[in-house]
């Protein structure tokens, strides 16, 4: 997983609420598309017009927030399936890091498995991101000083801040606790056997 | 010390370690696999040269991308075929059962993890898909992962979590004639909100909830994920002793009498402390149906269109004041891990007995399994569908996630018995009104919203 410690990059302002990750991407992109051409169908019923082009009302098709990799977004961003193509796909179109009030509680944890950073805020304090995405501010994200443009704090886990930070990836370290599991595995057996065919 | 809930007792019983930071390693009783998030995880651990870690703890079905045209098996395109033989071949490497299509035993996996005894009392159950938390209904704990976690589970056995907080919800009353399991949810969801349960796990109690069939229990843990709770759940009780008791994966014998012991130790305590509560009262309710684009967008089938969310409204074409009932709509979905079951089939039967649909509607009855399909002919449920124009067709999800091709066309109006009613869900520009699969089926025939209950 690519590390993340710094982030200089341009803001869009996303303040629709409840965008759920069919919203984000369509079930049809789920089936076959390889996970790196997801980027290019993010937000595809609100990206595109009817005839397949751009649509210029769509944040992002923006001139102004061309190659932004921030969004600041609404309350409860990623509600809905547990789709990790959603975050593969915000990867995709450049997006590295999010700010919103609240998150989809599965599409959050896999935002962390993709080195996406989703930044939860007290409401008025995103608003106030809000405003300064849609004067197009370029923003500076710090996860090693948890600090949005040097004044803003926020709160991550200690946990899963070091392992953005270092890009470590889960799995790795499990493996490596495998006595472990091994050793829970045989108390349990003997204690609820009925688990075990 | 202080009582613990269902939720900490299932929960303090599996943590293999603690990771620092509140994040807890623990292990997986319950892996349920389907092809569509199945068959990455498989490829990613082949990718990496893992094995899987337990074959003998997973079940797969198809379920996702699986025709349901009548007398269908297999896939409605190619790609789809081919995401089904990979799940198989993978699937048969690894030393997994797959219950495949044409088998007792295929199905939604929502339906089929309890219908086979897969889903037991106190099992920490994962599964790559949103609606895992409908297992909660048989009092397991039980949530929705994503791919990378998935690939997790297949090579360790084990999942990293941190501990949510605790809800309880009480459904107070008994619930009037014509409103069902789906209508308690919707009501709470209408309630509190889409994000009144994020970050909590929610256990639902009770009245309302102890009347309810293990059926009825799962349609109400199911839109959990609805109200952006990860996990649902329910005490298990004689109701869903009973409901286990002989199913092929269940315990049988001497296993079956210590796990039932086990089983008995798991509801909450009285004094046990929960972060929030919250109470419906259910003798008030009626019959609940969605009006907008998310599932909190709900009123009872004899309100008015509410005005404060006017995006929704234009999506959906309808007019803020003016009664829900009355709505001219053009399709009816009876299926999904919501509402296919066999009590459901039969509530949605029993309203459509020697009647007809209207001739502008397109009605589907999707059964949730191979097994519920059969024993749904074996009662001549499919001769009343078929009768009133209905289509019957093949177990799978169909068109409430819509990844096999099973649309409701663009601006077309469905009522449908599924879970979500998000933009673009059921198809582009689909326009969907979640509701009972009697409320469904009461649409069908009057070809437009309308109060079961004067049915």
């Amino acid at each position: 997983m690519e590390p993340f410690k710094k982030l200089s990059a341009i803001a869009a302002p996303f303040p629709q609420k409840n965008v759920d990750t069919d919203f984000i991407i369509r079930v049809e992109r789920c089936t076959g598309t390889p996970r790196e051409q997801l980027g290019s169908h993010a937000f595809e019923m609100a990206r595109f017009l009817k005839d397949g082009s751009p649509d210029p009302d769509f944040v992002l098709n923006q001139p102004r927030y061309r190659g932004a990799q921030i969004l600041v977004c609404g309350e409860f961003f990623g509600t809905g399936s547990s789709r990790e193509m959603a975050v593969w796909a915000l990867a995709g179109m450049g997006i590295r890091c999010l700010i919103a009030p609240s998150f989809g509680q599965i599409f959050y944890g896999n935002c962390f498995q993709n080195g996406l950073l989703p930044i939860v805020l007290p409401s008025t304090q995103v608003d106030a991101l809000m405003k300064q995405a849609e004067a197009g501010k370029t923003f500076d994200v710090d996860l090693e000083a948890q600090r949005i443009n040097g004044a803003q704090p926020f709160e991550i886990s200690a946990r899963r801040r070091k392992m953005m930070l270092q890009g470590l990836d889960e799995l790795g370290l499990t493996l490596a606790m495998e006595p472990e599991i091994a050793a829970f595995e045989a108390a349990d057996r003997a204690r609820r056997p009925w688990i075990y065919p | 010390m202080a009582g613990r809930t269902l939720f900490d007792k299932i929960w303090d019983l599996h943590v293999v370690d603690e990771l620092g930071d509140g994040m807890q390693l623990m292990f997986v009783d319950r892996h349920l696999i389907h092809e569509l998030s199945g068959h990455r995880g498989q490829l990613e651990i082949a990718r990496r040269g893992l094995k899987m870690r337990n074959p003998e703890l997973a079940v797969g079905s198809m379920d996702h991308v699986v025709s349901t045209a009548p007398g269908s098996r297999g896939g409605n395109a190619p790609w789809a075929d081919k995401i089904i033989e990979t799940f198989r071949a993978e699937g048969k490497k690894s030393g997994m059962k797959i219950y495949d299509i044409g088998q007792d035993g295929q199905g939604i996996v929502h339906v089929v993890g309890p219908e086979l005894g897969f889903t037991l009392p106190g099992t920490l159950l994962v599964c790559g898909d949103s609606h895992t938390c409908t297992h909660g209904a048989l009092g397991s704990l039980a949530w929705g992962i994503g791919t990378t976690e998935l690939v997790h589970v297949l090579a360790t056995q084990t999942i990293v979590q941190q501990k949510p907080k605790k809800m309880r919800v009480d459904f107070r009353g008994a619930p009037a004639r014509g409103v069902v399991a789906k209508d308690l949810i919707l009501a709470l969801i209408g309630k509190i909100g889409t994000a009144g349960g994020m970050g909590y796990a929610v256990e639902y109690a009770d009245e309302a909830i102890r009347g309810l069939s293990a059926e009825g229990r799962m349609t109400v843990c199911n839109l959990s994920i609805e109200l952006g709770a990860k996990v649902g759940m329910i005490a298990p009780d004689q109701t869903t002793y009973d409901y286990l008791k002989g199913r092929r994966h269940a315990p049988a014998g001497a296993h079956w009498e210590q796990a039932l012991a086990h089983w008995k130790t798991l509801p909450s305590d009285a004094d046990a402390k929960f972060d929030t509560e919250h109470a419906i009262d259910c003798a008030s309710l009626a019959p609940q149906i969605t009006w907008g684009t998310s599932p909190e967008d709900v009123i009872g089938v004899d309100g008015r269109i509410p005005d404060h969310k006017p995006d929704a409204l234009a999506y959906m074409g309808l007019a803020a004041g003016k009664p829900i009932a009355g709505t001219k709509v053009d399709r009816v979905f009876i299926g999904s891990c919501t509402n296919s079951r066999l009590p459901d089939l039969r509530a949605a039967a029993e309203v459509v007995k020697g009647r007809k649909a209207a001739k502008h509607v397109q009605a589907w009855v999707v059964p949730g399994s191979w097994r519920i399909k059969q024993d749904a002919e074996a009662e001549g449920l499919h001769e009343v569908f078929r009768a009133a124009g209905f289509e019957w067709r093949e177990a799978g999800c169909s068109m409430c996630v819509a990844a096999n091709g099973d649309y409701v066309a663009p601006l077309e109006r469905c009522v449908s018995t599924s879970n979500r009613n998000f933009v673009g869900r059921q198809g582009p520009r689909a326009r969907t009104h979640l509701a009972s699969p009697a409320m469904a089926a009461a649409a069908a025939i009057a070809g437009e919203i309308v109060d079961v209950r004067g049915f």
